[in-house]
Protein backbone atom coordinates (compact mmCIF):
# COMPACT_ATOMS: atom_id res chain seq x y z
CA UNK A 1 0.00 0.00 0.00
CA UNK A 2 2.66 2.33 0.76
CA UNK A 3 4.75 1.70 -2.31
CA UNK A 4 1.76 2.45 -4.51
CA UNK A 5 1.05 5.73 -2.49
CA UNK A 6 4.80 6.86 -2.54
CA UNK A 7 4.88 5.58 -6.59
CA UNK A 8 1.86 8.04 -7.32
CA UNK A 9 2.82 10.70 -5.82
CA UNK A 10 6.12 10.62 -7.63
CA UNK A 11 4.35 10.40 -10.50
CA UNK A 12 2.58 13.50 -10.10
CA UNK A 13 5.67 15.26 -8.65
CA UNK A 14 7.05 14.35 -12.18
CA UNK A 15 4.10 15.93 -13.72
CA UNK A 16 3.91 18.94 -12.56
CA UNK A 17 7.75 19.41 -13.18
CA UNK A 18 6.82 18.05 -17.03
CA UNK A 19 4.06 21.16 -17.37
CA UNK A 20 6.07 23.30 -15.24
CA UNK A 21 9.28 22.71 -18.01
CA UNK A 22 6.59 22.58 -20.88
CA UNK A 23 5.35 26.09 -19.53
CA UNK A 24 8.39 27.79 -20.00
CA UNK A 25 9.77 25.96 -23.14
CA UNK A 26 6.07 27.76 -24.56
CA UNK A 27 6.72 31.39 -22.78
CA UNK A 28 10.42 31.18 -23.71
CA UNK A 29 9.56 30.85 -27.19
CA UNK A 30 6.11 32.91 -27.39
CA UNK A 31 9.15 36.18 -25.88
CA UNK A 32 12.23 35.41 -28.49
CA UNK A 33 9.01 35.71 -31.33
CA UNK A 34 8.13 39.25 -30.22
CA UNK A 35 11.83 40.27 -29.58
CA UNK A 36 12.29 39.47 -33.41
CA UNK A 37 9.02 41.11 -34.36
CA UNK A 38 10.13 43.79 -32.74
CA UNK A 39 13.87 43.70 -34.31
CA UNK A 40 12.05 43.47 -37.76
CA UNK A 41 10.33 46.40 -37.33
CA UNK A 42 13.07 48.51 -35.99
CA UNK A 43 14.61 47.74 -38.83
CA UNK A 44 11.66 48.71 -40.91
CA UNK A 45 12.15 52.16 -39.92
CA UNK A 46 15.39 52.07 -41.20
CA UNK A 47 14.64 50.98 -44.91
CA UNK A 48 12.00 54.10 -45.21
CA UNK A 49 14.32 56.48 -43.85
CA UNK A 50 16.79 55.48 -46.89
CA UNK A 51 14.41 55.61 -49.41
CA UNK A 52 13.53 59.37 -48.23
CA UNK A 53 17.38 59.57 -48.20
CA UNK A 54 17.54 58.37 -52.04
CA UNK A 55 14.13 60.68 -53.14
CA UNK A 56 15.82 63.93 -52.06
CA UNK A 57 18.87 64.71 -54.30
CA UNK A 58 15.91 64.04 -57.03
CA UNK A 59 13.99 66.44 -55.51
CA UNK A 60 16.66 68.84 -55.40
CA UNK A 61 17.53 68.48 -59.42
CA UNK A 62 14.53 68.82 -60.28
CA UNK A 63 13.68 72.36 -58.56
CA UNK A 64 17.15 73.73 -58.36
CA UNK A 65 16.57 75.43 -62.08
CA UNK A 66 13.59 77.07 -61.15
CA UNK A 67 14.35 77.86 -58.11
CA UNK A 68 17.48 80.29 -59.03
CA UNK A 69 16.37 82.97 -56.06
CA UNK A 70 16.12 80.23 -53.64
CA UNK A 71 19.05 78.45 -53.66
CA UNK A 72 19.44 78.69 -49.37
CA UNK A 73 16.50 76.97 -49.08
CA UNK A 74 17.83 73.87 -51.30
CA UNK A 75 21.00 74.17 -49.43
CA UNK A 76 19.28 73.80 -46.10
CA UNK A 77 17.85 70.25 -47.44
CA UNK A 78 20.99 69.32 -48.82
CA UNK A 79 22.47 69.51 -45.62
CA UNK A 80 19.53 68.14 -43.16
CA UNK A 81 20.37 65.24 -45.61
CA UNK A 82 23.68 65.20 -45.00
CA UNK A 83 23.30 65.63 -41.24
CA UNK A 84 20.39 62.73 -41.01
CA UNK A 85 22.64 60.29 -42.85
CA UNK A 86 25.55 60.70 -40.71
CA UNK A 87 23.82 61.15 -37.03
CA UNK A 88 24.55 58.69 -34.67
CA UNK A 89 22.74 57.35 -31.87
CA UNK A 90 18.65 57.37 -31.66
CA UNK A 91 18.60 60.88 -29.77
CA UNK A 92 20.84 62.83 -32.37
CA UNK A 93 18.83 60.70 -35.53
CA UNK A 94 15.49 62.00 -34.51
CA UNK A 95 16.77 65.55 -33.75
CA UNK A 96 18.50 65.25 -37.60
CA UNK A 97 15.17 63.37 -38.78
CA UNK A 98 13.30 66.39 -37.42
CA UNK A 99 15.53 69.05 -39.04
CA UNK A 100 15.22 67.12 -42.11
CA UNK A 101 11.15 67.06 -42.27
CA UNK A 102 11.27 70.82 -41.36
CA UNK A 103 13.77 71.68 -44.10
CA UNK A 104 11.21 69.75 -46.43
CA UNK A 105 8.07 71.52 -45.41
CA UNK A 106 9.85 74.73 -46.26
CA UNK A 107 10.97 73.91 -49.41
CA UNK A 108 7.41 72.90 -50.41
CA UNK A 109 6.04 76.34 -48.74
CA UNK A 110 8.49 78.03 -51.24
CA UNK A 111 7.43 75.66 -54.57
CA UNK A 112 3.89 77.29 -53.54
CA UNK A 113 5.06 80.81 -55.24
CA UNK A 114 6.33 79.23 -58.72
CA UNK A 115 3.19 78.44 -60.48
CA UNK A 116 4.76 76.64 -63.56
CA UNK A 117 6.54 74.14 -61.00
CA UNK A 118 3.52 73.92 -58.61
CA UNK A 119 2.06 72.73 -61.66
CA UNK A 120 4.93 70.69 -63.19
CA UNK A 121 4.96 66.43 -63.36
CA UNK A 122 8.03 65.92 -61.81
CA UNK A 123 7.32 68.09 -58.55
CA UNK A 124 3.75 66.75 -58.10
CA UNK A 125 5.39 63.17 -58.54
CA UNK A 126 8.19 63.95 -56.28
CA UNK A 127 5.71 65.61 -53.94
CA UNK A 128 3.75 62.75 -53.38
CA UNK A 129 6.32 60.29 -52.97
CA UNK A 130 7.97 62.82 -50.45
CA UNK A 131 4.88 62.81 -48.65
CA UNK A 132 3.98 59.48 -48.95
CA UNK A 133 7.93 58.45 -48.11
CA UNK A 134 7.40 60.52 -44.22
CA UNK A 135 3.67 58.44 -43.72
CA UNK A 136 6.07 55.73 -43.80
CA UNK A 137 8.50 56.38 -41.71
CA UNK A 138 5.76 57.05 -39.37
CA UNK A 139 3.72 54.18 -39.53
CA UNK A 140 6.90 52.14 -39.37
CA UNK A 141 7.72 54.23 -36.06
CA UNK A 142 4.04 53.38 -34.99
CA UNK A 143 3.99 49.48 -35.84
CA UNK A 144 7.61 49.78 -34.06
CA UNK A 145 6.18 51.21 -30.75
CA UNK A 146 3.17 48.98 -31.50
CA UNK A 147 4.83 46.07 -30.86
CA UNK A 148 7.26 47.36 -28.16
CA UNK A 149 3.66 47.46 -26.21
CA UNK A 150 2.59 44.35 -27.06
CA UNK A 151 6.27 43.38 -25.73
CA UNK A 152 6.32 44.75 -23.13
CA UNK A 153 2.50 43.31 -21.60
CA UNK A 154 3.75 40.32 -22.10
CA UNK A 155 6.54 40.52 -20.15
CA UNK A 156 4.86 42.45 -17.69
CA UNK A 157 1.28 40.45 -17.13
CA UNK A 158 1.45 37.45 -15.02
CA UNK A 159 2.17 34.72 -14.97
CA UNK A 160 5.02 35.33 -17.45
CA UNK A 161 6.19 38.24 -15.61
CA UNK A 162 7.54 35.34 -13.01
CA UNK A 163 10.68 34.10 -15.28
CA UNK A 164 10.91 36.93 -18.03
CA UNK A 165 13.70 38.31 -16.02
CA UNK A 166 15.12 34.87 -15.23
CA UNK A 167 14.81 33.88 -19.35
CA UNK A 168 16.80 37.69 -20.23
CA UNK A 169 14.04 39.56 -21.29
CA UNK A 170 14.06 43.16 -20.60
CA UNK A 171 11.57 46.18 -21.58
CA UNK A 172 12.16 47.88 -24.33
CA UNK A 173 11.74 51.51 -25.15
CA UNK A 174 9.45 53.32 -27.00
CA UNK A 175 10.50 55.15 -30.11
CA UNK A 176 10.12 59.02 -29.16
CA UNK A 177 11.53 62.21 -30.33
CA UNK A 178 14.61 63.38 -28.34
CA UNK A 179 12.87 66.82 -27.44
CA UNK A 180 9.61 68.20 -26.25
CA UNK A 181 9.83 71.04 -28.59
CA UNK A 182 10.55 69.02 -31.50
CA UNK A 183 7.44 66.34 -31.04
CA UNK A 184 5.92 66.54 -34.71
CA UNK A 185 2.53 64.46 -35.28
CA UNK A 186 3.01 61.60 -37.17
CA UNK A 187 1.49 62.87 -40.67
CA UNK A 188 3.18 64.86 -42.30
CA UNK A 189 1.72 66.60 -45.09
CA UNK A 190 4.27 68.29 -47.12
CA UNK A 191 1.57 70.07 -49.29
CA UNK B 1 -32.84 56.80 -32.86
CA UNK B 2 -31.13 58.57 -29.68
CA UNK B 3 -28.60 55.90 -27.89
CA UNK B 4 -27.28 56.81 -24.44
CA UNK B 5 -24.32 58.11 -25.22
CA UNK B 6 -21.40 55.44 -23.48
CA UNK B 7 -18.31 56.02 -21.84
CA UNK B 8 -15.79 55.42 -24.24
CA UNK B 9 -13.43 52.58 -23.70
CA UNK B 10 -10.54 53.68 -25.48
CA UNK B 11 -9.25 52.44 -29.05
CA UNK B 12 -7.92 49.03 -27.95
CA UNK B 13 -10.61 48.22 -25.14
CA UNK B 14 -13.40 48.66 -27.84
CA UNK B 15 -11.43 46.59 -30.18
CA UNK B 16 -10.96 43.86 -27.08
CA UNK B 17 -14.95 43.94 -26.50
CA UNK B 18 -15.73 43.62 -29.90
CA UNK B 19 -13.42 40.63 -30.42
CA UNK B 20 -15.25 39.20 -27.50
CA UNK B 21 -18.62 39.45 -28.55
CA UNK B 22 -18.08 38.01 -32.29
CA UNK B 23 -16.45 35.12 -30.29
CA UNK B 24 -19.32 34.92 -28.45
CA UNK B 25 -21.66 34.93 -31.46
CA UNK B 26 -19.24 32.42 -32.86
CA UNK B 27 -20.09 29.67 -29.64
CA UNK B 28 -24.30 30.77 -30.15
CA UNK B 29 -23.82 29.23 -33.57
CA UNK B 30 -21.88 26.17 -32.84
CA UNK B 31 -24.57 25.84 -30.31
CA UNK B 32 -26.89 25.70 -32.88
CA UNK B 33 -25.53 23.23 -34.82
CA UNK B 34 -24.70 20.91 -32.14
CA UNK B 35 -28.60 21.40 -30.99
CA UNK B 36 -29.55 20.64 -34.54
CA UNK B 37 -27.64 17.82 -35.32
CA UNK B 38 -28.91 16.00 -31.92
CA UNK B 39 -32.04 16.85 -33.08
CA UNK B 40 -31.85 15.47 -36.72
CA UNK B 41 -29.86 12.34 -34.98
CA UNK B 42 -32.78 11.49 -32.72
CA UNK B 43 -35.30 12.28 -35.50
CA UNK B 44 -33.19 9.44 -37.70
CA UNK B 45 -32.36 6.97 -35.31
CA UNK B 46 -36.05 7.55 -33.74
CA UNK B 47 -34.59 7.69 -30.05
CA UNK B 48 -33.26 10.11 -28.07
CA UNK B 49 -29.84 8.53 -27.92
CA UNK B 50 -29.77 9.42 -31.59
CA UNK B 51 -28.67 12.67 -30.38
CA UNK B 52 -24.89 11.90 -29.62
CA UNK B 53 -24.10 10.68 -33.03
CA UNK B 54 -26.51 13.04 -34.92
CA UNK B 55 -23.82 15.83 -32.89
CA UNK B 56 -21.07 14.50 -33.81
CA UNK B 57 -22.46 13.87 -37.42
CA UNK B 58 -23.11 17.43 -38.02
CA UNK B 59 -19.13 17.97 -36.85
CA UNK B 60 -18.49 15.85 -39.33
CA UNK B 61 -19.97 17.38 -41.87
CA UNK B 62 -18.75 21.09 -41.17
CA UNK B 63 -15.41 19.74 -40.63
CA UNK B 64 -15.22 18.04 -44.35
CA UNK B 65 -17.31 20.87 -45.75
CA UNK B 66 -14.99 24.04 -44.60
CA UNK B 67 -11.73 23.01 -46.02
CA UNK B 68 -13.23 22.39 -49.71
CA UNK B 69 -15.33 25.61 -49.27
CA UNK B 70 -11.65 27.37 -47.86
CA UNK B 71 -9.78 26.12 -50.65
CA UNK B 72 -12.52 26.86 -53.25
CA UNK B 73 -12.11 30.42 -52.09
CA UNK B 74 -14.34 33.16 -52.17
CA UNK B 75 -14.28 34.02 -55.70
CA UNK B 76 -15.05 37.52 -56.52
CA UNK B 77 -15.25 37.59 -59.95
CA UNK B 78 -12.84 40.53 -60.78
CA UNK B 79 -12.56 39.59 -64.91
CA UNK B 80 -16.52 40.52 -65.10
CA UNK B 81 -16.76 43.69 -63.15
CA UNK B 82 -14.20 45.03 -65.56
CA UNK B 83 -11.16 45.23 -62.77
CA UNK B 84 -7.39 45.97 -63.23
CA UNK B 85 -4.66 45.52 -61.83
CA UNK B 86 -3.05 49.03 -60.38
CA UNK B 87 -0.35 50.30 -62.38
CA UNK B 88 2.53 52.60 -61.03
CA UNK B 89 2.42 55.61 -63.16
CA UNK B 90 -1.47 55.87 -62.74
CA UNK B 91 -2.34 54.90 -59.73
CA UNK B 92 0.83 56.25 -57.43
CA UNK B 93 -1.23 57.76 -54.65
CA UNK B 94 -3.69 54.77 -54.37
CA UNK B 95 -0.67 51.81 -54.09
CA UNK B 96 1.66 54.45 -51.84
CA UNK B 97 -2.25 54.34 -49.41
CA UNK B 98 -2.42 50.75 -49.72
CA UNK B 99 1.66 50.32 -48.90
CA UNK B 100 1.73 52.63 -46.21
CA UNK B 101 -1.10 50.72 -44.32
CA UNK B 102 0.48 47.89 -44.61
CA UNK B 103 3.54 48.98 -43.37
CA UNK B 104 1.42 50.29 -40.22
CA UNK B 105 -0.38 46.63 -39.99
CA UNK B 106 3.07 44.81 -40.58
CA UNK B 107 1.67 42.69 -43.44
CA UNK B 108 2.69 42.02 -47.43
CA UNK B 109 1.46 44.28 -49.79
CA UNK B 110 -1.72 42.72 -50.94
CA UNK B 111 -2.71 42.79 -54.75
CA UNK B 112 -4.73 45.91 -55.60
CA UNK B 113 -7.03 46.30 -58.13
CA UNK B 114 -9.10 49.35 -59.64
CA UNK B 115 -12.93 48.95 -60.83
CA UNK B 116 -14.59 51.11 -63.61
CA UNK B 117 -17.54 51.95 -61.87
CA UNK B 118 -18.17 55.27 -60.49
CA UNK B 119 -20.15 54.03 -57.18
CA UNK B 120 -17.52 54.98 -54.78
CA UNK B 121 -16.86 51.31 -53.20
CA UNK B 122 -13.97 48.97 -51.75
CA UNK B 123 -13.51 45.12 -51.12
CA UNK B 124 -11.20 43.02 -49.80
CA UNK B 125 -11.03 39.31 -50.26
CA UNK B 126 -8.15 36.31 -50.03
CA UNK B 127 -7.63 32.88 -48.55
CA UNK B 128 -4.77 34.49 -45.91
CA UNK B 129 -2.70 37.64 -45.53
CA UNK B 130 0.07 36.73 -48.09
CA UNK B 131 -3.07 35.80 -51.15
CA UNK B 132 -4.35 39.06 -50.13
CA UNK B 133 -6.30 41.31 -52.41
CA UNK B 134 -7.89 44.73 -52.04
CA UNK B 135 -10.08 46.50 -54.67
CA UNK B 136 -11.43 49.93 -55.10
CA UNK B 137 -13.62 51.19 -57.62
CA UNK B 138 -12.33 54.40 -59.64
CA UNK B 139 -15.61 56.12 -57.98
CA UNK B 140 -13.90 55.55 -54.37
CA UNK B 141 -10.61 56.77 -56.12
CA UNK B 142 -11.57 60.38 -57.13
CA UNK B 143 -14.30 61.62 -54.54
CA UNK B 144 -12.24 60.78 -51.54
CA UNK B 145 -9.10 62.66 -50.06
CA UNK B 146 -6.13 61.00 -49.38
CA UNK B 147 -6.39 60.81 -46.07
CA UNK B 148 -10.18 59.31 -46.48
CA UNK B 149 -8.82 57.00 -49.11
CA UNK B 150 -6.39 55.78 -46.91
CA UNK B 151 -8.84 55.17 -44.29
CA UNK B 152 -11.03 53.29 -46.34
CA UNK B 153 -8.00 50.94 -47.26
CA UNK B 154 -7.01 50.88 -43.31
CA UNK B 155 -10.58 49.07 -43.00
CA UNK B 156 -10.20 46.84 -46.31
CA UNK B 157 -6.26 45.78 -44.58
CA UNK B 158 -7.91 45.29 -41.13
CA UNK B 159 -10.36 42.86 -42.78
CA UNK B 160 -7.32 40.51 -44.11
CA UNK B 161 -5.52 40.98 -40.77
CA UNK B 162 -8.29 39.71 -38.88
CA UNK B 163 -8.60 36.92 -40.87
CA UNK B 164 -12.12 37.78 -41.60
CA UNK B 165 -12.63 35.64 -44.78
CA UNK B 166 -12.25 32.52 -42.85
CA UNK B 167 -14.23 33.77 -40.57
CA UNK B 168 -16.92 34.41 -42.70
CA UNK B 169 -16.46 30.68 -44.70
CA UNK B 170 -16.19 29.06 -41.10
CA UNK B 171 -19.82 30.77 -40.75
CA UNK B 172 -21.41 30.25 -44.04
CA UNK B 173 -20.40 26.57 -43.56
CA UNK B 174 -21.89 26.28 -40.05
CA UNK B 175 -25.02 28.01 -41.17
CA UNK B 176 -25.43 25.65 -44.44
CA UNK B 177 -24.72 22.06 -42.50
CA UNK B 178 -27.57 23.93 -40.23
CA UNK B 179 -29.63 24.11 -43.45
CA UNK B 180 -29.22 20.90 -44.83
CA UNK B 181 -29.27 18.82 -41.48
CA UNK B 182 -32.97 20.86 -41.07
CA UNK B 183 -34.15 20.20 -44.38
CA UNK B 184 -32.85 16.02 -44.33
CA UNK B 185 -35.14 16.23 -40.73
CA UNK B 186 -38.05 17.73 -42.06
CA UNK B 187 -38.35 15.36 -45.28
CA UNK B 188 -37.42 12.65 -43.41
CA UNK B 189 -40.42 13.26 -41.49
CA UNK B 190 -42.84 13.97 -44.36
CA UNK B 191 -41.69 10.81 -45.95
CA UNK B 192 -43.56 9.00 -43.05
CA UNK B 193 -40.50 8.73 -40.42
CA UNK B 194 -41.61 8.54 -36.85
CA UNK B 195 -41.80 6.80 -33.95
CA UNK B 196 -42.60 2.87 -34.85
CA UNK B 197 -39.94 0.88 -33.33
CA UNK B 198 -39.41 3.02 -30.18
CA UNK B 199 -39.96 1.44 -26.83
CA UNK B 200 -42.23 4.51 -25.42
CA UNK B 201 -44.98 5.77 -28.02
CA UNK B 202 -45.40 8.92 -26.14
CA UNK B 203 -41.75 9.85 -25.58
CA UNK B 204 -41.03 8.97 -29.10
CA UNK B 205 -43.95 11.87 -30.25
CA UNK B 206 -42.25 14.12 -27.81
CA UNK B 207 -39.00 13.94 -29.26
CA UNK B 208 -40.35 14.11 -32.60
CA UNK B 209 -42.39 17.25 -32.19
CA UNK B 210 -38.67 18.64 -30.39
CA UNK B 211 -37.11 17.75 -33.07
CA UNK B 212 -38.86 19.19 -35.76
CA UNK B 213 -39.57 22.32 -33.67
CA UNK B 214 -35.35 23.03 -33.73
CA UNK B 215 -35.36 21.72 -37.73
CA UNK B 216 -37.71 24.67 -38.02
CA UNK B 217 -36.04 27.01 -35.41
CA UNK B 218 -32.67 26.54 -36.36
CA UNK B 219 -31.82 27.55 -39.74
CA UNK B 220 -33.93 30.95 -38.99
CA UNK B 221 -31.69 31.53 -35.76
CA UNK B 222 -28.69 30.57 -37.36
CA UNK B 223 -29.20 33.32 -39.82
CA UNK B 224 -29.89 35.52 -37.58
CA UNK B 225 -26.61 34.53 -35.82
CA UNK B 226 -24.64 34.79 -39.35
CA UNK B 227 -25.80 38.71 -40.07
CA UNK B 228 -24.90 39.22 -36.30
CA UNK B 229 -21.22 38.19 -36.54
CA UNK B 230 -21.05 39.84 -40.02
CA UNK B 231 -22.20 43.13 -38.80
CA UNK B 232 -19.39 42.80 -35.78
CA UNK B 233 -16.77 42.30 -37.97
CA UNK B 234 -17.46 45.48 -39.70
CA UNK B 235 -17.29 47.07 -36.36
CA UNK B 236 -14.29 45.51 -35.80
CA UNK B 237 -12.19 46.38 -39.24
CA UNK B 238 -13.97 49.87 -38.52
CA UNK B 239 -11.81 49.93 -35.08
CA UNK B 240 -9.02 48.05 -36.55
CA UNK B 241 -8.32 50.37 -39.80
CA UNK B 242 -8.17 53.74 -36.79
CA UNK B 243 -6.26 51.33 -35.15
CA UNK B 244 -3.84 51.74 -38.05
CA UNK B 245 -4.54 55.22 -39.12
CA UNK B 246 -4.69 56.52 -35.35
CA UNK B 247 -6.98 58.66 -37.42
CA UNK B 248 -10.70 57.89 -37.13
CA UNK B 249 -11.91 60.56 -38.66
CA UNK B 250 -11.32 60.49 -41.96
CA UNK B 251 -12.76 56.81 -42.14
CA UNK B 252 -15.98 58.20 -40.78
CA UNK B 253 -16.17 61.26 -43.52
CA UNK B 254 -15.16 58.44 -45.74
CA UNK B 255 -17.86 56.08 -44.56
CA UNK B 256 -20.30 59.48 -44.84
CA UNK B 257 -19.20 60.54 -48.79
CA UNK B 258 -20.13 56.84 -49.85
CA UNK B 259 -23.40 56.14 -47.91
CA UNK B 260 -24.10 59.68 -49.39
CA UNK B 261 -23.54 58.94 -52.79
CA UNK B 262 -27.06 57.66 -54.33
CA UNK B 263 -25.48 55.21 -56.90
CA UNK B 264 -25.36 50.86 -56.25
CA UNK B 265 -22.28 49.80 -57.21
CA UNK B 266 -23.26 47.42 -60.49
CA UNK B 267 -20.53 44.60 -59.89
CA UNK B 268 -22.21 43.73 -56.55
CA UNK B 269 -24.96 41.23 -56.17
CA UNK B 270 -26.84 39.63 -52.64
CA UNK B 271 -23.93 37.57 -52.40
CA UNK B 272 -20.63 39.53 -52.43
CA UNK B 273 -22.27 42.02 -50.27
CA UNK B 274 -21.12 41.64 -47.65
CA UNK B 275 -17.23 41.73 -48.70
CA UNK B 276 -17.59 45.70 -49.32
CA UNK B 277 -17.02 48.56 -46.98
CA UNK B 278 -20.70 49.96 -47.60
CA UNK B 279 -23.67 47.71 -48.14
CA UNK B 280 -23.35 48.27 -52.05
CA UNK B 281 -27.19 46.90 -52.46
CA UNK B 282 -29.47 50.31 -53.34
CA UNK B 283 -32.00 51.08 -50.51
CA UNK B 284 -34.59 48.76 -51.70
CA UNK B 285 -32.24 45.67 -52.40
CA UNK B 286 -31.22 45.77 -48.60
CA UNK B 287 -32.07 43.18 -46.53
CA UNK B 288 -34.28 44.62 -43.78
CA UNK B 289 -32.32 46.59 -41.83
CA UNK B 290 -31.86 45.57 -38.34
CA UNK B 291 -31.52 42.27 -37.56
CA UNK B 292 -30.67 40.58 -41.15
CA UNK B 293 -28.06 43.07 -41.95
CA UNK B 294 -24.66 42.52 -42.86
CA UNK B 295 -23.83 46.24 -41.93
CA UNK B 296 -24.37 47.97 -39.54
CA UNK B 297 -26.25 51.00 -40.23
CA UNK B 298 -23.44 53.81 -41.40
CA UNK B 299 -24.60 56.49 -38.98
CA UNK B 300 -23.77 53.97 -36.17
CA UNK B 301 -20.21 53.24 -37.36
CA UNK B 302 -19.88 57.32 -38.00
CA UNK B 303 -20.53 57.55 -34.20
CA UNK B 304 -18.53 54.99 -32.92
CA UNK B 305 -15.17 56.42 -34.92
CA UNK B 306 -16.07 60.02 -33.87
CA UNK B 307 -16.26 59.04 -30.36
CA UNK B 308 -13.15 56.88 -30.38
CA UNK B 309 -10.24 58.57 -27.85
CA UNK B 310 -7.39 57.64 -29.71
CA UNK B 311 -4.86 59.39 -27.35
CA UNK B 312 -3.56 62.26 -29.21
CA UNK B 313 -4.47 65.28 -31.34
CA UNK B 314 -6.23 64.06 -34.59
CA UNK B 315 -3.32 62.41 -36.93
CA UNK B 316 -2.56 61.35 -34.23
CA UNK B 317 1.03 60.85 -32.20
CA UNK B 318 3.82 58.52 -31.39
CA UNK B 319 2.80 56.03 -28.77
CA UNK B 320 2.62 58.13 -25.58
CA UNK B 321 5.38 57.21 -22.75
CA UNK B 322 4.56 54.56 -20.80
CA UNK B 323 3.43 55.39 -17.31
CA UNK B 324 4.94 53.69 -14.09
Amino acid sequence: MFGIGLGLFFLLILGLLVAVVGWVIVTYNGLVSLRNQLKNAWAQIDVQLKRRYDLIPNLVETVKDYMAYEQDVLTRVTQARAGAIAAQGPAEQARAENQLTAALRQLFAVVENYPQLKANENVLRLQEELTSTENRIAFARQFYNDNVMRFNTRLQVFPTNVIAGMLGFTAQEFFETGDEAEREPVKVDLR
Amino acid sequence: MSAPARPTRGLWGEIRANRQRSWLLIVALTGVLAVMGAAFGALLFEDAWGALPGFFLSLAMAGIWFPIAWFAGPRMTLAASRARRAEPERDRVLINVVEEMAIAAGLPVPQIWVIEDSAPNAFATGRDPRNAMVAVTTGLYQKLTRDELQGVMAHELSHIRNEDVRYATLVVVTVGVIALLADFAIRHMRWGGGPRRSRNRSAGGLIVLLALLVAVLAPLSARLLQAAISRRRETLADLSGAELTRYPEALARALEKIEADPEPLEAANRATAPLYVVNPLSKLQRSWVGLMSTHPPTEERVRLLRGLVVGGAPGGTLASPPTT
